[in-house]
């Protein structure tokens, strides 16, 4: 199970450190001296100013939009089913909601491959919504390869962080 | 097109046209010697004999023309024989000086007498790039008369240690275009062994450069010439996250680059059609990752298939009748053929596996190909209609990327065990070689006499970048291209008619 260990500790990582696009922050509450009325600075988006159904929405309730993989190989861990559970679960409260599921490789493998090898991981993602109940209409999948890694190093923690599927709702 | 003073079709009509137009100075002897050609000028020799033949024939004196040049009473030592894939020992000394012209006139490409230099600057760039020869440094070169350049002084270039000399002229005609002469001597047996002629627009001034180089290279190792042609390819630049790629085109020397896209769309792999009037590439333009055919002339470009779903790794058929390209739909990928016109695609492979990358024999009736059916990318061979699939690679590792050569006796690939390495096989899968040693060398590509690959070696971490290389046959002449950018997916076109 290390890898397993592994793919949380990444997720965690990626959940920490963001995505391409942050999610808003929210201050932490003030010392208890303070009173209800205490006002918010206006550092970025107000939780306010998300809409509901939007892929910042999803983003912040989902537990992950990213699923990772082991190398070379397209499963679903248990750890992506329980992200791609709570990415299903959001799909259904909002039905009218079209989403992309984006398939990434390591750069630790040839171009045209890739290409192949990131349509699979997207459509293997894909393929486990539509199981839990997502109208496959809904869902397109697209293959990035290895021409957008989240990670920069040549090592097997960047390996790891790029060999995912991000799901994106379109908005 | 370049219009050349001895043509290359007709051996009896070139050496016809070579009396008539002959330069100033006395007409140097033309060869007659066995089955080599009349007019040594003539390129693609495909028709000649075994290569030793036709060097020993070659090298004969014309007045000697019969003898076999290894028993002739006072002939010079060993004939001039560059050998291309038996390993480099000594490159060739060779000496190239400036190319003069009679009277230095203003054109559109420079002054001629600025370009005789730069003329001989090409020639000797090329020939020493391709690690065969060794040109003389400029301090052992003097400057050549015109009258001079079809009567060497051979007792002077004799002595820098040359063994082979190259002279030429260039001269302006009154209509724009300018001249170019090239001719090939050996200086120890005192004989001139090649001449070529060429009257070039003065945008194409540089081919006539790449045209001389390409003489004195297959005269001296009897392979095809390679010189005159060009790369298109992907010019890189930005953060490593996210690569603003563009299609580029350049000389095979790095010369005459031009960016061809814009960079606002991910770009990949673009490779030549076999009439160079066009390249057939992948554009992610619109999120639809689909195959394009871009017009080099016009700048106009057309999608291929309309997109069922994504699409790459497009290749031209050798007649340029067909497009091979992969398609990947619900997480399958496989190999098919459209006409390159367009239309519906034909599929050539089934497996549930990763098909890809498929690349045709030269005469059209087989392709290779990469699959991970058997659990890891390896080479397969089918018929051109996707018939009989076989593997042919069968060493430790993984292979990748195949590419048949021109001369369809090898197929180059990646091979992946730990690092990337581009190597060669035969077309049936044996005698593998690997010609490069480096962290990741990936996509190799056929140079048009098939002696020479290009590809390109990217770099390790958050600021590793990726640069065009070439390596020959014996991987021992090995180097970077000179780009603007970076630069990946390298593609060499065929040589230039």
């Amino acid at each position: 199970m290390k890898t397993s260990n592994l793919l949380l500790a990444a997720t965690a990582l990626i959940a920490v450190a963001g995505c391409a696009k942050k999610r808003p922050e929210v201050l932490p509450p003030a010392p208890e001296t303070s009173d209800v009325t205490q006002p918010q600075q206006p550092t970025g988006p107000a939780n306010a100013g998300i809409v509901p159904g939007s892929d910042a929405d999803f983003r912040r309730s989902v537990s992950s939009n990213t699923v990772n993989f082991a190398v070379d190989v397209y499963d679903i861990d248990p750890t992506a089913r329980a992200i791609l559970d709570s990415q299903a679960e959001w799909l259904a409260k909002y039905p009218n909601v079209r989403a992309t599921i984006e398939g990434h490789c390591d750069e630790r493998g040839t171009r045209e491959y890739n290409l192949g090898l990131g349509d699979r991981r997207a459509n293997a993602a894909k393929n486990y919504l539509v199981a839990k109940g997502v109208d496959p209409s809904r869902l397109t999948t697209i293959s990035y390869g290895k021409e957008r890694p989240l990670a920069l190093g040549s090592d097997d923690s960047s390996y790891a962080q790029n060999r995912r599927t991000v799901t994106v709702v379109l908005n | 097109m370049i219009d050349s003073l001895f043509p290359l079709s007709s051996p009896a009509k070139a050496g016809a046209q070579a009396r008539r137009k002959a330069p100033i100075g006395a007409a140097a002897p033309v060869l007659r010697t066995g089955r080599a050609p009349a007019f040594a000028g003539e390129l693609g020799l495909k028709a000649i004999g075994p290569l030793f033949a036709v060097l020993a024939l070659a090298l004969a004196t014309p007045a000697l023309a019969q003898t076999d040049p290894a028993t002739a009473p006072g002939q010079a030592p060993a004939p001039l024989e560059v050998s291309v894939t038996g390993g480099v020992s000594a490159p060739l000394p060779i000496a190239i000086p400036v190319m003069p012209t009679a009277q230095a006139v203003s054109t559109a490409a420079g002054s001629t007498d600025v370009l005789g230099r730069q003329l001989a600057d090409i020639v000797a760039n090329d020939l020493r790039n391709s690690g065969l020869f060794k040109p003389l440094a400029p301090g052992a070169l003097r400057p050549v008369a015109f009258p001079e350049v079809t009567a060497p002084t051979y007792d002077y270039w004799g002595g820098t240690g040359a063994q082979a000399l190259v002279q030429g002229f260039i001269r302006a005609n009154g209509d724009g275009t300018l001249t170019v002469g090239c001719y090939l001597y050996d200086i120890f047996s005192k004989a001139e062994l090649g001449r070529a002629g060429f009257v070039v627009p003065p945008a194409d001034w540089r081919r006539a450069g790449h045209k001389c180089a390409d003489m004195v290279y297959h005269r001296l190792t009897g392979e095809g010439p390679y010189f005159d042609s060009r790369v298109v390819y992907v010019s890189e630049t930005g953060p490593k996250a996210k690569r603003i790629k563009r299609l580029a085109i350049m000389d095979q020397d790095g010369a005459n680059h031009r960016f061809l896209t814009n960079g606002q769309s991910i770009v990949l792999t673009p490779r030549f059609a076999p009439n160079q009037q066009s390249i057939v590439y992948m554009s992610y333009v619109g999120d639809r990752p689909s195959i394009y055919v871009y017009d080099i002339g016009s700048g106009r470009q057309r999608l291929v298939v309309q997109n069922v779903s994504l699409s790459f790794a497009p290749r031209f058929s050798p007649d340029g009748r067909y497009i091979l390209f992969s398609m990947a739909q619900g997480g399958n990928t496989d190999i098919y053929r459209v006409s390159s016109q367009g239309g519906s695609p034909q599929r050539l492979t089934t497996s549930p596996g990763i098909d890809t990358g498929g690349s045709y024999s030269p005469d059209g009736s087989r392709i290779v190909f990469e699959s991970d059916r058997s659990g890891g990318q390896q080479l397969y061979v089918m018929n051109a209609d996707g018939s009989d699939q076989r593997r042919i690679s069968f060493g430790g590792g993984r292979y990748a990327t195949p590419v048949w050569s021109p001369r369809g006796d090898l197929i180059a690939f990646t091979k992946i065990a730990g690092s990337f390495r581009i190597g060669t096989m035969s077309a049936s899968g044996g005698n593998e070689k690997l010609l490069t040693n480096s962290w990741q060398d990936e996509g190799p590509s056929w140079s048009p006499n098939g002696r020479v690959i290009t590809f390109f070696r990217s770099g390790q971490g958050g600021a590793g970048k990726a640069d065009l290389w070439m390596v020959d046959l014996t991987g021992q002449v090995e180097r970077k291209i000179p780009t603007p950018l970076d630069g990946s997916d390298p593609a060499w076109g065929p040589l230039r008619p």
